[in-house]
């Protein structure tokens, strides 16, 4: 039996296919008809003719994973409004208040979060 | 026949990405197997009939908190070698837990994962037809009225991170100078020039 | 809209902390003590509500998610206290260490909401969403003094462990789920009543039992405690040993004596084990402790460990046992924490067991006050904590008298050694006490610790003192708690 859901998914599974295939003779073509002469020269990270000056790995400002963190709980709200959007028909009023509570709560939550500053990049 | 040949293979993919997550020695290697161990969950998660959920699982994992992973350990200080030192002490421990998890699921599969006959007919049925509803929109059905206090719950939790984040890391500086763009606009010509007549020769 | 009823507690106190939220970032960092006198009256606005709903009545709202009764309500009385106790010790306590911030109340106020939601769960979802809304306020409220080191090293491995136990009980729950086909309380107690339950289920159940375990650091569970309560801001190293601890032991009582009832057999076991060895742990590792937050630590290990006695026991009195427990640790606790917070020298916090010596003699009200916790946590008659281990340990004889041979030989045996480490326990209880009076003097403590401190030692001197002597309404009010959660 075939499921009717998967069935419409089959372009993307051969897409997914193609894209493999394809990927995977770029690199292991290249990989193996390429010539390969590294050495210590060629390998090591270019900067502007220097020597490195420091580690890649520097200390990064925490105000970058706030905006991050930030971002991903207002996408995860969003993620709500999907299915609210697609069965606002089915579900009602009550369906309708229940999601304007939710994002009343979070609006409560941006209006703290700008009154703080946090939006703010000093 | 494709199903079980995409099931096994986003499974082994899965797996393999899994244990690469653990076993890659560079921690942006973890975070890119990381974010691969995703997208195969998803494709699971399609075959399940479980759209909404896939799509989710990219758009918020792989879209955000893979990203974030990527960050943090990008820009950690973190020294491998130090975090490295302690694998081999914790190893019998970590595969004695693995080990135990391993027969519990092996005792599952030889005990036949059954149900008892009264419990058959006690379950609800979890998901309409596909063929009549779409997957969204029975989560849609059920997560605003039935579930509307989980649903609620979930949105008190998402402000308890903000306010999280933003009591954990934002800090206010003292003097730096901000742009004050109200007063900025709402400048008026008089506030800032004053206009004054200089007797002739009595300027210096 | 009449479902709504019901969850009238909780609905106040979410709209108050969204409110204080929003006044409390316009007002600034002045604003704090105003906001916490508001927390603190939200606190109590919201317990007038839980006591107004009937006694009597139990009302399953929310297609089944949630439920109010009287269990319940008993439950979230003990935490609005033990929540309201500790915004009142954090006041001074913020100001002095200069990190007074308006978000340490409502931070406060949104873990309560979490713990009333855990404890009127009737469905492992909204268990689990009531469980993490507690736990990520405290994680937060663990790191609050983020320029600390230890504070943050204490945020950040409660966060670590905290998500672990989470991750248990989900699994845990999943299992239970795919093994009976639902989640809600009252038919999973349906569907055991049916007959023997699956291996999964069974499987499932240790799970959700584990993860809750970690909730009420019992032993096996318990390692991330004494570094937690070190190293958080001792107000919420206060809070933490109060409000979380009912919450979570209320969840535990609700969660196996309600829909897992029937699997008593199978979980009966586990829970003894938890409960021996926490009291084992938690009486002898205490003793070697020099640090007061430590002990406190330790020590809240070994009173879980009576309490679980309770639960283990299972029955009417087994779970009157709880209760009675739970409510005069929170007293306990809360007076003992308010002499911790008084602590101080030059200006900074002093938290060594030797910092208490000559007390005796420099503060004679404050340490007669500590005199009364430490032997109402030794369990010394005419005191309320002797109540709160008589009845634990009756619970278990009885339940020991009913069980069969195997179940109860554990069941007399788990008595007796409670009652050998409570003697244990009394060692180093007073040997706080012989510190305060007969050790020589340290150099004197600060002087008073700020009103709302010495009002919340009064009133658990008071609580210690008046249920010990009466304790009759207590166990009124447990006994029809408990019979509630009984007879569903």
């Amino acid at each position: 039996m075939q499921n009717p859901l998967l069935v419409q998914y089959l372009p993307i599974l051969l897409f997914l296919g193609i894209a493999i295939v394809v990927s995977g003779a770029a690199v292991g073509l290249s990989w193996v008809l390429a010539v390969h002469k590294p050495d210590s020269e060629k390998v090591s990270a270019y900067e502007c003719g220097f020597d490195a000056f420091s580690d890649a790995r520097a200390k990064f400002d925490v105000r970058y994973y706030l905006v991050a963190i930030l971002f991903i709980i207002f996408d995860l709200e969003v993620a709500f409004l999907f299915p609210w959007a697609i069965s606002l028909g089915d579900i009602g009023t009550f369906g309708f208040w229940s999601m304007v509570v939710f994002l009343g709560v979070l609006t409560v939550g941006f209006i703290y979060e700008w009154k703080k500053g946090a939006l703010e990049w000093e | 026949m494709y199903e079980a040949i995409a099931f096994y293979g986003f499974s082994a993919i899965l797996l393999l990405a899994a244990v690469l997550v653990i076993v890659s020695r560079n921690p942006v290697h973890s975070v890119l197997w990381l974010i691969l161990a995703f997208f195969n969950a998803a494709g699971l998660f399609v075959l399940l009939g479980a759209e909404f959920v896939a799509m989710i699982l990219v758009i918020v994992y792989v879209g955000a908190v893979a990203v974030l992973f990527l960050f943090v350990v990008m820009m950690l200080d973190v020294d491998l070698s130090e975090l490295r030192a302690g694998f081999a002490q914790y190893l019998p421990l970590g595969v004695l837990i693995g080990v135990v998890l391993l027969v519990e699921l092996i005792f599952f599969v030889i005990s036949g994962w059954t149900l008892g006959p009264a419990l058959k007919s006690a379950i609800v049925a979890a998901a309409p037809d596909a063929a009549q509803v779409s997957n969204t929109r029975a989560i849609g059905r059920l997560l605003y009225t039935d579930y509307v206090f989980v649903f609620q719950g979930a949105g008190m939790v998402l402000l308890v991170a903000m306010i999280g984040a933003i009591v954990l890391t934002l800090r206010q500086r003292p003097g730096v100078r901000k742009q004050n763009i109200a007063a900025q606009v709402s400048r008026q010509r008089g506030d800032t020039v004053t206009l004054h007549k200089v007797e002739t020769g009595a300027g210096a | 809209m009449g479902q709504f009823l019901p969850a009238l507690p909780e609905i106040v106190l979410a709209v108050c902390s969204l409110a204080l939220l929003i006044a409390g970032a316009f007002g600034g960092e002045k604003s704090t003590r105003s906001i916490s006198y508001l927390a603190l009256f939200a606190l109590i606005v919201v317990a007038v509500l839980v006591l107004r709903q009937p006694d009597a009545t139990t009302v399953v709202a929310f297609n089944g998610l949630f439920k109010s009764d009287a269990f319940g309500r008993i439950f979230k009385i003990l935490i609005l206290i033990g929540s309201g106790l500790s915004i009142l010790l954090s006041m001074d306590w913020l100001e002095r260490e200069k990190i007074a911030r308006p978000e340490y109340p409502v931070l406060v106020l949104l873990a309560t909401l979490g713990m009333l939601a855990m404890v009127s769960a009737n469905d492992l979802l909204s268990l689990y969403v009531g469980l993490e809304l507690q736990s990520l306020s405290l994680y937060v409220l663990a790191a609050f003094q983020r320029d600390t080191v230890k504070s943050s090293e204490a945020g950040l491995k409660y966060f670590v462990l905290g998500a672990l136990s989470s991750g248990l009980l989900l699994w845990g729950t999943s299992l239970v789920y795919g093994f009976s086909g639902t989640t809600q309380f009252d038919r999973l107690a349906a569907v055991f009543a049916t007959g023997p339950a699956s291996v999964g289920v069974i499987i499932g159940l240790v799970f959700v039992a584990a993860g809750i375990a970690f909730k009420v650091s019992a032993v096996p569970f318990h390692m991330w405690t004494p570094d937690v309560y070190e190293g958080a801001p001792t107000p919420v190293t206060a809070l933490f040993a109060m409000a979380p601890k009912v919450a979570a032991m209320g969840l535990f009582v609700r969660v196996l004596v309600g829909p897992f009832g029937h699997l008593l057999l199978e979980w009966r076991q586990i829970i003894l084990f938890a409960s021996v060895a926490s009291m084992l742990l938690g009486s002898f590792a205490a003793i070697a402790q020099k640090n007061v937050k430590r002990l406190m630590a330790y020590s809240s290990i070994a009173n879980v460990g009576y309490a679980l006695l309770g639960l283990a026991s299972g029955g009417l009195a087994g779970v009157q046992g709880v209760i009675i427990y739970m409510a005069i640790y929170v007293f306990m606790t809360a007076g003992s924490f308010g002499v911790i917070l008084a602590m101080r020298r030059n200006g900074a916090a002093a938290e060594n067991l030797d910092d208490l010596a000559g007390l005796g003699r420099s503060r004679p009200g404050l340490a007669i006050a500590m005199l009364i916790f430490m032997f109402a946590l030794a369990g010394i008659p005419p005191l309320a904590g002797f109540w709160g281990k008589y009845y634990v340990f009756i619970a278990a004889i009885h339940a020991g008298d009913i069980a069969q041979a195997a179940d109860a030989n554990l069941l007399y045996a788990a008595a007796v050694i409670g009652v050998l480490t409570s003697a244990v326990a009394a060692f180093y209880y007073l040997r706080i006490v012989k510190i305060m009076y007969f050790d020589e003097p340290a150099p004197a403590l600060d002087a008073s610790p700020g009103r709302a401190v010495e009002a919340v030692v009064l009133v658990s001197v008071l609580v210690m003192l008046v249920v010990g002597a009466l304790p009759t309404t207590l166990i009124d009010a447990s006994i029809r708690a408990a019979k509630t959660l009984l007879t569903v």
